[in-house]
């Protein structure tokens, strides 16, 4: 992360909404996938890059509750595919392979009998997977649900990619050993000062000062 | 070829040394093009997640290697874990269902997690032009624009070389690359069932569509699983091209995509 951007993100902190308004954009998005399809459940992984693992960020239906914050390695399973491959992919009939019945069993308590599943991508970068488990049966497939879920996962891989942004930036905030969280706290001290006029003043006249020293280098 | 060849330019006297043996029939069709074909002496590399050679489906894998980080750099090694994920199996089993005396390679480059997958992918690709496989079929792609460079000239070192690559489209609206080169072949799903069903699109970047929908995919353990997706429209083509292949020796990907162009079930020549 450049200087710059630091900065960018540590002032952007006291603006943000809150994670828990990203969680609910996550939801809502899950809720309505699953509406749309007429499906058992629908989940957002998540996936965390330091660790390279896929975390379950959002869930509706079955699971819902307990999954949340649930971490699988980032290449296994029908979501490990999807990531990887970058591709699609509508899998049914799940609950005649005994191995992926016991690990769905082991990990989720729920084992699904269909899965459509599709990246989450923002721009180059692929943040997760939005699945989709157990659509009503009378929905024969046809690539016009496969192309309805991917206006889905655009918008899931763009609240994703904001609620990433927000944690990243509450990140720099938090730090106490990073220099740059003193934009953050200064910001947060104004907030909740009851007379931020002399703060105001205090920081225009800090502005003057640093615009003199910018100027005579 | 000769080396003698002109390269760059031909001259009016060099003409006849490049008069080409051909006995294209006047329409091409199935029976010509593939009609008694089985895929033999064609070899196909799966660029994958590694291939499962016990499967039924697959029946047989002729090599396999992996690519792995060394450091920072890449090697590639014997595979000995055979496929971590499912997906190279699933593709090669489509493969080996159209083209059953084909060679089959694994060159696996998914599976190991997701950080590194460009350069895996990259590694694996080079590779598998370096051996001179006919065919290598990438149900895959990449989004990272940093690798599109490098994969583009691999792309041309193959179109040029004379190994065939062919790619799923990405059926998303994100820029992902190689199967958006034109010196790939780029297979997307129609949604029938018929394996010998294709289509020539007449508006690339997408050119040609293939089965990918309700397929029963090799699984692990010597199971299947019904799937769909663009990932196994690709190893029709692929399969398609190795039983061309096989019965055409030599021709070019530019002579294949035309073979599979006039051979559409969409152009006149699917009899």
């Amino acid at each position: 992360m450049t200087k710059g951007n630091s900065y960018h993100e540590a002032v952007a902190t006291g603006m943000l909404p809150s994670e828990e308004s990203h969680r609910a954009l996550l939801q809502s998005i899950v809720d309505v996938a699953r509406a749309i399809f007429g499906a058992k459940a629908s989940s957002i992984f998540l996936l965390d890059t330091a660790t390279d693992e896929l975390v379950f960020e959002a869930v509706s239906g079955q699971g819902e509750g307990d999954l949340i914050g649930m971490r699988i390695p980032s290449s296994t399973g029908i979501a490990g595919w999807v990531l990887v491959t970058g591709q699609p992919i509508v899998v049914d009939d799940l609950q005649q392979d005994p191995r992926f019945a016991r690990q769905a069993a082991e990990r989720t308590g729920y084992v699904p009998r269909a899965l459509m599943a599709v990246p989450l991508v923002n721009g180059e970068n692929t943040l997760g997977v939005l699945q989709v488990l157990d659509r009503t049966k009378d929905r024969a497939y046809s690539i016009g649900q496969i192309d309805l879920l991917i206006l889905f996962a655009n918008q899931a891989a763009i609240g994703l990619d904001l609620l990433q942004t927000a944690r990243r930036a509450r990140a720099v905030a938090e730090q106490g050993d990073g220099r740059e969280a003193v934009v953050a706290r200064l910001a947060a001290l104004l907030e909740r000062s009851e007379d931020d006029a002399t703060g105001l003043r205090f920081l225009e006249s800090l502005e003057s000062v640093l615009g003199q020293l910018a100027q005579e280098r | 070829m000769n080396e003698d060849l002109p390269a760059w330019s031909l001259t009016a006297e060099a003409v006849d040394d490049i008069a080409i043996a051909s006995n294209w029939p006047e329409r091409v069709d199935r029976q010509w093009a593939f009609g008694g074909a089985t895929g033999k002496g064609v070899d196909v590399c799966i660029l994958d997640s590694g291939v499962d050679g016990d499967h039924p489906l697959v029946n047989g894998v002729d090599s396999a290697v992996a690519v792995v980080f060394d450091g920072d750099e890449t090697r590639i090694v014997p595979d000995e874990e055979g496929d971590v994920v499912g997906h190279g199996s699933a593709c090669a089993g489509i493969v080996r269902a159209l083209a059953p005396e084909c060679r089959l390679h694994s060159v696996r480059v998914l599976g190991s997690g997701n950080t590194g997958t460009g350069d895996l992918i990259l590694a694996g690709l080079e590779y598998a032009i370096e051996q001179g496989y006919n065919v290598v079929n990438m149900s895959l792609s990449t989004t990272k624009r940093r690798f599109a460079e490098s994969l583009h000239e691999l792309a041309d070192d193959a179109y040029f070389q004379g190994t065939v690559l062919v790619a799923s489209a990405h059926n998303m609206p994100v820029e992902s690359y190689p199967w958006r080169f034109s010196s790939v072949i780029s297979v997307g799903s129609h949604e029938g069932t018929d394996s010998w069903e294709w289509y020539a699109n007449p508006a690339p970047p997408v050119e040609f569509f293939a089965r990918g929908v309700d397929i029963d995919v090799a699984w692990f353990g010597g199971s299947t699983l019904c799937c769909t997706g663009n990932s196994f429209a690709a190893p029709h083509i692929v399969g398609l091209s190795a039983l061309v292949l096989s019965k055409h020796p030599g021709l070019t990907p530019f002579q294949l995509k035309s073979v599979l162009y006039l051979t559409a079930s969409n152009t006149g020549g699917s009899t």
